[in-house]
């Protein structure tokens, strides 16, 4: 699916991530875990394609492609979809035309004609269910006026519609009550298939009592330093950071 | 950095679609400006006395008046006013009166602007059909539609035809509302006005199609300079669509126009307008200035003028559609979406005249400018002494694409009666990289993100449009606009 090796990537000339290596299989959900400032955010800007974001060394494969050469929105159109952190809102833009328009353009990278309309309104009312969104929201603008929980679950939503084979969610459950994560995760439970595959950021383990992972990965200082089954999100959660961090610096000494 | 910067050097290079030249045989004024002039002017239209001695009025008025220049925020050399032609004309038959008339090198020209002059095929889509008058410099060469809209008793004509078939309702309210004494640019159309369309809903007529005019500059050297006179009588509506274009040359080219709209009681006008004349360059050079006066007159009680304009076009645009809110319980609205870029200037707005009473008026404006235009909004609205219970609402927008370009607010607001109501809300923002990451993270390349942004931010006055116009505004939106995000 994704094989990253090696990754470096700097913001503003500041390198963030320093040798990153990481391997998706199909189907695999893998938690990325780790404390302010290791740079979990940014792995997830630079897979995506995000324009500040500069890679200096190393190679991502995904799905047999060098994905550093294509554009964000290739990228977007070879199946790799990032659920934001903070979901934009367009004014004037309806969820509906946008993703209309999103699914167009994804078709006709693939040589597709256009999505029939019907067929594409049939999409819509049977994924807003995935997610509980309501009719009216899928109407409104792109994000205007959305609650927070209602924009985590519109990317919940947007990613249903667009079936990307990586999906990756940046800390997806940041702002959200117990309700509204529950809602986001079953979304995402249902999305989970042999062919696609999650790589998850959070700073919590809360989500993933209900997104279990394949792996967790800890992310410091711009390395995956530790990789464990489910189990180790809990010691985390338990024992903090800091035996990571001391582990890593011992390591590195 | 690069990226944005190739994205800006392929907008600066997407071309104007409309600039191509039709190779008709055409007749000329001489150049220059002079009254034998406009007594040729007349002859070849072979005007009435009146319409000439109005003319000569007209022209030996704006003979004392001085080119304004100091109050518009825009920034352009003296126009020669002795190096235009004021008059081209296709040699051919100016009016026909059957499709095999028309030269067929104006049928294609039209048909190149999707304009079909050819009334059957209009009958096919019943939904959309449109009566249409099309102009071409000087001279309007074809209207649509004609018999059926006399069925209902409504004249819609070139104004020309209209000068001589309809004299007492030309004489009756040309210049009702655009006196030629009003400023420069009309002074100057009044006395050299070409053609133009003229149309007239008799008392409790609902117009049962879109009438619309379409303007075209073909020959070089010429200014254009029509007239449109719209009159809705007692209890009648239109609705009434202008489009307009122009072939790209190096040199300026002038355009003064005057709209005149009047509502009688319970009448109710829609005008709306996708402006696309010529830009210039990416330098600045040439494009056509746009010098236009349109203003309508609430008249009677209870009716109603919206003004709805899209404008893309243009070197320099100087424009304010208005409304006189004479009439009691009369409403005027101004929805506007002005687009620049590159060099483009335009100072454009309203004026809202609240005279009657419970009159209420609605401006909506939204300005982008892209590249290292300049785009002002200008707009006054003032509510008269007697004027009770007069309401106004202002909502002006200006969206910046990159660091070189400006947006301008000018409200100004004159309240001479205490129960008057005036709202004024402007915001001013950019196209965020962030909502184009957006985007192109959803499969969405730079491109169409910038059309459906922009598409987005205009959506109140696209509402507006009658539905074919707005698919062809939102496209026209996209072209003009394409890659000027740095």
């Amino acid at each position: 699916m994704i094989s990253i090796k090696n990754l470096h990537a700097s913001v503003e000339g500041k390198e963030i991530l320093k040798g990153l290596n990481l391997e998706v299989k199909p189907g695999e959900v893998h938690a990325i875990m780790g404390p302010n400032g290791s740079g979990k955010s940014t792995l997830a800007s630079v897979l995506a394609g995000r324009e500040d974001y500069e890679v200096t060394e190393g190679e991502v494969t995904f799905n047999g492609k060098n994905l550093i050469e294509l554009s964000a929105e290739d990228r977007a159109r070879e199946g790799l979809f990032l659920a934001f952190q903070y979901p934009i809102e367009i004014p004037g833009v309806s969820n509906i035309n946008f993703l209309k328009t999103a699914i167009n353009e994804i078709r006709e990278y693939k040589g597709l004609d256009p999505i029939d309309p019907k067929q594409f309104l049939a999409l819509v009312k049977e994924k807003q269910k995935l997610v509980e969104l309501d009719g009216k929201l899928a109407n409104r603008s792109v994000n205007e006026g959305f609650s927070g929980g209602e924009k985590k679950r519109n990317e919940i939503f947007q990613m249903a519609m667009l079936e990307p084979t990586l999906g990756i969610l940046d800390e997806t459950d940041s702002g959200l009550d117990i309700d509204a994560l529950r809602i986001v995760a079953n979304g995402v439970n249902k999305l989970r298939s042999p062919e696609r595959s999650f790589i998850v950021v959070t700073h919590y383990q809360r989500l993933l009592d209900y997104i279990v992972p394949d792996y967790v990965h800890v992310l410091y200082n711009g390395r995956i330093v530790k990789t464990g089954p489910k189990e180790l999100a809990l010691e985390l959660e338990e024992k903090g950071y800091d035996w990571i961090k001391s582990d890593a610096q011992n390591a590195a000494v | 950095m690069a990226d944005k910067n190739e994205i800006l050097e392929e907008h600066i290079s997407s071309e104007y679609k409309y600039g191509f030249v039709t190779d008709i045989d055409t007749e000329f004024a001489p150049k220059g400006l002079n009254e034998d002039i406009v007594r040729f002017i007349s002859k070849k239209k072979n005007e009435p006395e009146w319409m000439l001695e109005y003319r000569l009025k007209a022209f030996r008025h704006w003979l004392t008046m001085e080119e304004p220049k100091h109050w518009a925020h825009l920034d352009y050399p003296a126009v020669n006013f002795q190096d235009i032609s004021y008059y081209a004309a296709p040699k051919k038959k100016p009016t026909v009166n059957s499709m095999d008339e028309v030269d067929p090198e104006l049928v294609k020209t039209f048909e190149k602007l999707g304009i079909s002059l050819e009334e059957q095929k209009r009958l096919v889509g019943m939904e959309s059909k449109i009566a249409v008058d099309a102009v071409i410099d000087s001279v309007s060469v074809k209207t649509t539609f004609k018999e059926v809209l006399a069925e209902k008793g409504i004249i819609f004509c070139s104004f020309s035809e209209a000068v001589h078939e309809h004299p007492e309702l030309i004489r009756q309210y040309m210049g009702s509302v655009v006196p030629y004494t009003d400023n420069y640019y009309a002074a100057l159309n009044s006395a050299v006005f070409s053609d133009g369309s003229f149309c007239y809903i008799p008392k409790g007529v609902r117009c049962p199609m879109e009438l619309s005019t379409y303007f075209r500059i073909n020959s070089s050297g010429t200014g254009q300079f029509e007239r449109t006179l719209i009159v809705a009588d007692e209890g009648a509506y239109v609705s009434y669509l202008e489009g307009c274009t122009a072939p790209q040359r190096d040199e300026n080219q002038l355009h003064a126009a005057v709209v005149e709209i009047v509502a009688q009681k319970d009448g109710e006008v829609k005008y709306s307008t996708v402006q696309n004349w010529y830009p210039g360059d990416k330098n600045g050079k040439g494009g056509i200035y746009n010098f236009v006066t349109k203003r309508g007159i609430c008249a009677g009680s209870n009716s109603k003028i919206s003004w709805t304009q899209v404008e893309t076009g243009s070197a320099i645009t100087w424009k304010y559609p208005s409304v006189i809110l004479k009439g009691d319980n009369s409403i005027g609205e101004f929805y506007s979406v002005a687009v620049t870029n590159n060099m483009q200037q335009a100072d454009t707005g309203t004026k809202m005249l609240h005279i009657g009473r419970n009159t209420k008026s609605t401006i909506i404006s939204k300005g982008i400018s892209a590249g290292k235009s300049n785009n002002s909004y200008r707009g006054l609205v003032r509510i008269s002494k007697g004027a009770k219970n007069a309401r106004n609402f202002s909502q002006c927008d200006s969206l910046l694409m990159g660091d070189k370009c400006g947006a301008h607010t000018f409200p100004y607001i004159e309240i001479h009666d205490k129960s008057g109501v005036v709202e004024h809300e402007a915001t001013t923002s950019k196209i965020g990289e962030d909502q184009i990451f957006y985007c192109n993270q959803r499969g969405i390349d730079t491109e169409k993100a910038i059309g459906l942004i922009v598409n987005g931010y205009c959506k109140e006055v696209l509402n507006q449009l009658p539905m074919e116009f707005a698919v062809e505004a939102q496209k026209l939106l996209a072209v003009s606009l394409e890659g000027s995000v740095g």
